[in-house]
């Protein structure tokens, strides 16, 4: 085995492979106070499919942004694709919207930083996602790991739940 | 040229290490300098030499535009041109004026049906007519066919307010040949098939297909992609009334394919994409067409390209096309063998080598096939994965995607004994431990 396997296939990828977390679509009622978006997303070259569903909430403070209650995804794909969907599902839960934002945006550098890693500070904010720098080796499962956050980002959006500007410009 | 006929059909080793010496990208290295085990031959197939000097060539001394200009140049790319169109017609034994130069297989698919649409917009003349759909006339394909050989098919339905039908695959692969009495009615207007397919490698029995259809007075699209280059084609004995194949799947290059229609059929057809090369006389207000093939010829061809095209076709003819049946045979009973001997690996298709292709697409128990092909890419093995642009046939076996082996000439039974040891440790690199699994 090549050290390109090795980092393409971190144990925290095969495990959250093996058992991921947030599988399961949860229905939620549109209960007051709470904004549901939903996004099916598929990668056509391998036929990798993703459906997540965001569960949205007011932020604690007045003006605050607003909180990603829960997530919830059914999906079927190979060990990269849902090992990110998983590892997705931790890093968001809880967090408001202006992280989410910034954590898919680091996430996408990541990506695209040809395996060579991100700024530690910043690689901080990835959690488990970070086992996943070797995968930008490897051009063809790019799509895979950022299938999830695709749908992610489409869920937010079909919320209906704007982020505040000011949020934004506090927290970055 | 001759010769290779005469004996036993079948490559020699000696035979195989000289094909092989032919394919310049075949010594190249990968990652940590393992050796390449090519099994992609499915998707697209390597180059000969003579195929890319038959290319260099024609740019270093005969580029000029063909079919225009009175000059030496011209002469001589025009002549370098259609005896491509020669080349290739004989090869799938058909003639010259019956090879249309299209970009892909997927174009000259696409030529019929949007020919049959234009006739059906009474384009084309009294000739044309025989060629139009009535809402409620019928379109039939089968379910192990390519995207290429089913969506212009939905689309030309959809434009016609034809109804599209379909054969279907039985669980070894096959299709199931006994719906052609009850799919084909006497509303069926057209019958598109694959020849051999690119998941399962089935070769069809294509005889029944076109005594239904002849006998309904049905039009017959052949998918001939994967079939030409694999085994000896005669288009004219298997009475197919259209076929397409691809340049770059027989060793040829990128970017030129052709279509065979009769020549009748083909003379009655209404143009597709229309503008220069295709004419004879135009006005301001009308144009009369050029008799085919360049009718459907409009614009600048790939010259090099079907030279290209035409040098493969030569090449796989000298080889003699039993011969190249016969040692993928032998491959494809060691592709067979190969994923028989790893537990829970599950093939897609027939698993004899009767009528089949060295194309075997397999599903591995809990491993996806993107990380299947990344074990194999992990040993220098080039296997496809995901649902090779046939969703249709993979939803019929109950899977998303497979990995796919596919050999081709000059692929060696050595290279197949890489791809198995590779194979074997896939499910144990994901921790699936086979005792227990298969107690």
């Amino acid at each position: 085995m090549t050290s390109s396997m090795e980092q393409l296939y971190q144990q925290v990828i095969l495990d959250h492979a093996k058992s991921p977390h947030g599988r399961g679509l949860v229905a939620v009622d549109a209960a007051p106070g709470h904004a549901l978006g939903e996004s099916h997303q598929v990668n056509p070259t391998c036929g990798d499919e993703v459906t997540l569903r965001v569960d949205i909430t007011a932020g604690g403070a007045p003006g605050a942004a607003p909180v990603v209650a829960g997530v919830s995804w059914e999906g079927q794909g190979c060990s990269i694709s849902q090992a990110s969907v998983s590892v997705l599902t931790d890093l968001v839960t809880g967090a408001d919207l202006a992280e989410v934002d910034r954590v898919s945006e680091t996430f996408r550098q990541l990506m695209h930083a040809r395996g060579a890693g991100l700024d530690p500070d910043l690689e901080d904010t990835l959690g488990d996602a970070t086992a996943f720098t070797g995968v930008a080796k490897y051009p063809a499962r790019i799509k895979c790991a950022l299938l999830g956050w695709a749908a992610l980002r489409d869920a937010v959006v079909k919320s209906g739940v704007a982020i505040p500007a000011s949020t934004v410009k506090e927290q970055s | 040229m001759t010769g290779i006929l005469d004996q036993p059909p079948v490559l020699s080793g000696e035979e195989l290490a000289a094909v092989r010496a032919d394919f310049p990208l075949l010594v190249r290295t990968l990652r940590d300098g393992r050796p390449l085990v090519y099994l992609d031959s499915g998707a697209t197939s390597q180059k000969p030499d003579v195929v890319l000097d038959a290319e260099q060539d024609f740019y270093v001394q005969r580029n000029a535009a063909v079919h225009r200009g009175a000059h030496q140049l011209a002469e001589e790319a025009t002549e370098a041109f259609e005896q491509a169109r020669e080349q290739v017609a004989r090869f799938v034994g058909v003639d010259a004026g019956e090879l249309v130069w299209t970009s892909n297989a997927t174009a000259g698919i696409n030529v019929v049906a949007y020919a049959i649409g234009n006739a059906t917009s009474g384009r084309g003349g009294e000739a044309a007519r025989r060629f139009a759909l009535a809402p409620g006339d019928e379109i039939v394909v089968t379910e192990a066919e390519h995207h290429a050989n089913l969506v212009p098919w939905q689309e030309l339905a959809a434009r016609t307010g034809a109804v599209l039908r379909w054969i279907g695959v039985g669980d070894d692969g096959r299709l199931l040949t006994d719906q052609l009495a009850s799919v084909v009615t006497d509303r069926t207007r057209v019958l598109a098939f694959t020849h051999a397919s690119n998941v399962t490698g089935a070769v069809t029995d294509v005889a029944p297909f076109v005594a239904r259809a002849r006998e309904v007075g049905a039009l017959t699209v052949l998918d001939a992609c994967q079939s030409v280059p694999h085994l000896p084609v005669d288009l004219h004995a298997l009475g197919v009334d259209f076929a397409v194949f691809s340049g770059h799947k027989m060793l040829g290059p990128t970017g030129v394919g052709a279509l065979y229609g009769r020549r009748e059929l083909l003379e009655a057809m209404p143009p597709v994409t229309t503008g220069g090369s295709m004419v004879e006389v135009v006005t301001m207000e009308t144009t009369t067409y050029a008799p085919p093939p360049q009718r459907f010829e409009a614009g600048t061809q790939m010259v090099a390209q079907a030279i290209g095209m035409g040098a493969a076709a030569s090449y796989l003819g000298e080889l003699g096309m039993p011969a190249v049946a016969a040692h993928e045979t032998v491959l494809a009973q060691a592709l067979l063998d190969a994923v028989a001997s790893v537990p829970h690996v599950r093939v897609i298709g027939p698993l004899d080598t009767a009528d089949r292709l060295a194309t075997v697409s397999f599903a591995v128990d809990g491993v996806h096939a993107h990380d299947v092909g990344q074990v194999l890419d992990d040993a220098g093995v080039a296997v496809r994965v995901g649902h090779h642009c046939a969703q249709p046939l993979h939803r019929r076996f109950g899977v998303a995607a497979t990995a796919r082996a596919s050999a081709s000439v000059y692929t060696t039974v050595e290279e197949i004994e890489v791809f198995r040891e590779a194979l074997a440790g896939v499910r144990a690199f994901f921790g699936l431990n086979d005792e227990r699994a298969s107690a």
